[in-house]
């Protein structure tokens, strides 16, 4: 087609009288007319002055006055056909309704400010933040200045972000859960990894996800029952946060008329800061115990009993599936591997003044350290080794281990590989947020690596019946692999070490 | 021991969970039928991560942003006068104010050349545009923003000496806010054209339009409310930038009992009356320094991360913060999409120019485009559209203005104040309507549409801001 220059072409030019369109209207329609094929130019337009000088300047003055509530229709198109299909396009066009929903989408919240925004402001609200951590304290913040409290579930944030968003909520009075907080229960709903536990009158204060989930799974297997898991996030108790969450997390425990008792929960604490907490505890009007691991106190499932001492109940008979008696063989070494952190720390805990040194890629003094490359984990150390999967370094680029237990299965076979004799002492972490079947995976491998070598298994399965995966259901699955389970950590670790013969 | 409601009564019962991030936590909430609404989150889309932290943790920011937020609420405005702007903006001699940032000949789009070129003739500094053109391009004629002058001025917001202007007064913080006269539609100065048309309505407007406003004005007995006008205005149709049309003839209803009552030839008075009643957009350059006066009340609040002005010269878009004093934080301006006049098409359109962003800043035009839905139309939008830009503009601002009322939103505040760490972090830009004048100097109006700053603009703002919360740290 050739391409028509300026006063080429047909043209058509008329002025109608009693057709009124807005000026945005015709403009629309000038356009749409205009990119038909075979239309070279198109003016649809109130005839108004400035209008008729438009036109008169595209070649289309028309003829005789126009009066401005006339409307001129001018078009030039390359032959006849195209212009008689553009004139009869003009008027379909004028006479097209638009046709649209009177409302529009609503349009998504982008921050926790704007979702905040939407929620009634007399409603009882928790923000939950889970973005990548270098983002985290932006919506962190946004809740706190929205007078919410925040569990912040990333890792990875700095910590002088963490200790500006603990004061600010601090004034706020509002809580921080976290950064790196995994586990809380919040007036019976439960949030990131926990375990469904009945109502009671404990209420826990937890730097420690894995720990809390222990001691609360202990007290429901004790009938007893916790009012709210409250995480702080696991350096909340370090010299450098000085444990500004966990002083108000028990202030609000303490206001709080379910709460009778409180347990506060955590890997070893700074000591200025454990004191400092102690001080605050022993001023409030609700009883506070502390189940904070040390070398002194190394034993979560010891100060759950205390709990109960202090609630005049007896101590239950926690739950075990014993599995056959079977002997270590000769020289074995403790090889534990935990995908929850607290509860690999109990474990060395108790395992080191019987054992001696235990490495680990999260050791109890830095000499203990095992060099660790994420991308290649080597988790083959000789001797009394206790590994963490869920260790920030091990979790890069793939999921916690109690969602996704590669890594471990894959460490497991290899032990039986290496012909070193050893106990093997596992977690297997049951609840909401963690594997819906863990068993199906491991008790197979177990069964492999129990026909490769001579490996007593012992498993630490913390769970409730009322879990969705089944603490029983679990715990016979495992069994019937030929591991020794126990609902305590402790229990398991001390059953661990008597395997091997320690001395306890 | 009873509930003290600690932790805004977070303990009392199962909380409603507002979630940002991976689904998976979401998903399980549900199952226990816990009420679970996710943020559509996402990266945000300007910014250092350190410097975003640096100023969602700066302390002084929801105290600094309260504030500031409360003075444009507060601000109002009110017609005091029409002066020539030689005396109530102190231009000195070969001194033209131009709109946006600060800007050179050589670095002028065609329009503001254009328009620069006009006012030199208007002026009678040049007697042809070569002369004109030459006088500028030599720096013999001193150029500064509007912004500089507490004056605001349309597309080219070019506003000579000779030229009046409307003054207008915050009667709660104070302060004064000056605009030109605007002159119609078409061919025009501050659209960048300049012909004899052009230059024949400035001198009318100068000798016979200029002074019996000013007359009018001063015999008022009570003074135009010009915030007033603009809140009505969202409940007539228009957004009070790209549509003016209900203000116009509100401004015409007010001025026409002062105009007619002047001891002035019938003649001067009824070409007056005809002018107003003929334009608009008449009422624009009042809104304006409406905008310009509630924006300024907010300048110089350390620690507020408040956008103050949004402005364009043709060649950069430019944004000042409350926390930032006068520094301009630049881009190049964008070209806006829209309709065009006659068979003007996008390769004709200059890029964005003016200061009436201003508009939107204060959280009318297209931030209010829900009041107007004919508007939304220049893009080929639908009326859902509209709703859903107010919508979204609700979540770059700190506040919404009880007195600006948008009806179909259920009379819900215009959404004002724009935060730039809200930009950042939702990567939706400030919506701005507006005309487009034609690309070669000398054209005029070519359509009108819809544009957004370049990002350059806040990630410059935002680094600035986080250095000056460091600062103060």
């Amino acid at each position: 087609m050739s391409a028509p220059g300026p006063g080429e072409g047909v043209r058509h030019v008329s002025l109608r009288s009693g057709v009124y369109a807005d000026s945005v209207r015709l403009m629309q329609v000038s356009r749409d007319v205009g990119a038909r094929e075979g239309v070279i130019a198109v003016l649809v337009a109130m005839a108004t002055p400035l209008n008729v000088d438009l036109a008169a300047g595209m070649g289309f003055a028309p003829d005789g006055t126009p009066s401005p509530d006339q409307l001129l229709i001018a078009v030039r198109a390359v032959d006849d056909d195209a212009l008689a299909a553009a004139v009869t396009a003009v008027d379909a066009a004028l006479a097209e309704r638009e046709r649209s929903r009177a409302t529009a989408d609503a349009q998504p919240a982008r921050t926790i400010a704007a979702g905040l925004d939407d929620l009634d402001p007399g409603t009882p609200a928790l923000a939950i933040v889970s973005v990548p951590g270098q983002y985290a304290a932006l919506e962190a913040a946004d809740a706190i200045a929205a007078g919410r409290s925040v569990l912040v579930f990333s890792d990875g944030v700095p910590v002088e972000q963490e200790v500006a968003l603990k004061r600010a909520a601090h004034e706020a009075g509002v809580l921080v859960m976290g950064p790196d907080c995994g586990t809380a229960i919040v007036a019976g709903v439960a949030l990131g990894f926990a375990n469904v536990v009945r109502p009671g009158p404990v209420g826990v204060v937890a730097a420690s996800g894995t720990g809390a989930q222990q001691v609360s799974c202990l007290l429901d297997a004790a009938g007893v029952g916790v009012s709210h898991v409250l995480g702080v996030g696991g350096r909340d108790l370090s010299e450098a946060v000085g444990g500004l969450a966990t002083l108000d997390a028990l202030a609000a425990l303490d206001a709080d008329p379910a709460t009778e008792r409180v347990l506060v929960v955590s890997k070893p604490p700074a000591p200025s800061v454990a004191e400092a907490v102690g001080r605050a505890a022993a001023g409030l009007s609700t009883p506070v115990r502390s189940a904070a691991l040390s070398p002194e106190t190394p034993d979560l499932t010891a100060a759950v009993e205390a709990l109960l001492g202090d609630l005049g109940l007896d101590v239950p008979v926690w739950p075990s599936r014993p599995g056959p008696a079977e002997a270590a063989p000769p020289g074995a070494v403790l090889k534990g591997l935990y995908s929850g952190g607290t509860l690999a720390d109990e474990a060395m805990l108790l395992a080191a003044p019987v054992l001696g040194d235990v490495r680990s890629n999260t050791p109890l003094r830095p000499e203990l350290g095992l060099v660790i490359d994420p991308s290649a984990p080597d988790l083959s150390a000789a001797g009394h080794v206790v590994v963490d999967f869920g260790d920030d370094a091990l979790t890069v680029g793939r999921a916690h281990p109690m969602i996704d237990p590669t890594l471990r299965l894959e460490a497991i076979a290899r032990l039986a590989a290496s012909g070193e004799p050893a106990v093997l002492l596992l977690d297997v972490v049951l609840g909401h947020g963690a594997d819906a079947d863990p068993a199906a995976a491991l008790a197979p491998a177990l069964t492999a690596a129990r026909a490769q070598a001579q490996l007593p298994v012992v498993v630490a399965l913390v769970g409730t019946e009322a879990d969705p995966q089944g603490w029983s259901r679990q715990a016979d699955a495992l069994a019937a692999a030929g591991a020794a389970v126990f609902a305590s950590n402790a229990a398991a670790t001390r059953y661990a070490l008597d395997l091997l013969g320690a001395e306890l | 021991m009873t509930s003290t409601g600690a932790l805004g009564g977070l303990l009392d019962g199962p909380p409603a969970v507002v979630a940002a991030g991976v689904e998976v936590f979401s998903g399980a909430l549900r199952a226990q039928g816990a009420s679970v609404a996710d943020v559509d989150w996402r990266p945000p889309a300007v910014g250092d991560p350190a410097d975003l932290a640096a100023l969602a943790l700066d302390p002084r920011r929801a105290a600094a942003n309260r504030t500031a937020v409360e003075r444009v609420l507060a601000a109002g405005s009110v017609l005091v006068d029409v002066r020539p702007a030689r005396e109530v903006l102190g231009l000195e001699d070969r001194t033209l104010l131009h709109s946006g940032p600060p800007l050179t000949w050589e670095a002028a789009s065609g329009p503001m050349r254009g328009a620069l070129v006009g006012a030199c003739l208007f002026e009678g500094w040049a007697s042809t545009v070569e002369e004109a053109e030459a006088l500028l391009a030599s720096g013999g004629v001193a150029l500064e923003p509007c912004h500089h002058r507490s004056a605001v001025g349309p597309m080219a917001g070019v506003t000579s000496p000779s030229m009046w202007a409307w003054c207008l007064e915050d009667p709660v913080n104070g302060g004064r806010a000056y605009c030109n006269l605007n002159e119609g539609l078409g061919k025009v100065l501050r659209m960048g054209a300049f012909n004899e048309e052009v230059l024949t309505r400035l001198a009318w407007m100068r000798d016979v339009l200029g002074p019996l406003l000013a007359r009018a004005v001063r015999s008022m007995a009570e003074p135009f409310d010009a915030k007033a006008v603009l809140a009505q205005m969202l409940q007539m149709g228009d957004e009070g930038h790209n549509r003016n049309r209900a203000g116009s003839l509100m401004t015409l209803r007010e001025l026409s009992p002062a105009l007619v009552a002047l001891d002035a030839p019938s003649d001067d008075v009824a070409a007056a009356l005809r002018f107003i009643g003929g334009n608009e957009h008449f009422f624009l350059n009042l809104g304006m320094p409406t905008a310009k006066l509630a924006m300024d009340a907010a300048r110089d609040v350390p620690g507020s991360t408040l956008v103050t002005v949004m402005a364009r010269n043709g060649t950069e878009f430019g944004v000042q913060t409350a926390g930032t004093g006068d520094r301009w934080f630049t881009g190049p301006a964008q070209t806006p999409v829209g309709l065009f006049l006659g068979d003007y098409g996008p390769e004709d359109a200059n890029p964005d120019i003016g200061d009436s962003a201003i508009m939107e800043t204060y959280g009318v035009g297209a931030f209010s485009m829900a009041a107007a839905p004919a508007i939304v139309r220049f893009v080929g939008g639908t009326v859902p559209d509209a709703l859903a830009t107010t919508e979204r503009m609700y979540q770059l601002t700190l506040a919404e203005n009880p007195a600006m009322a948008i009806p179909i939103m259920g009379f819900r505040g215009a959404p004002t104040g724009i935060d730039v760490l809200a930009v950042a972090r939702t990567g939706w830009l400030p919506q701005i309507n507006t005309g487009m004048a034609g690309r070669v100097a000398g054209t005029g109006q070519v359509g009108a549409g819809l544009v957004q700053p370049p990002r350059e603009c806040f990630e410059q703002a935002l680094a600035a801001l986080a250095q000056e919360a460091r600062t103060a740290a």
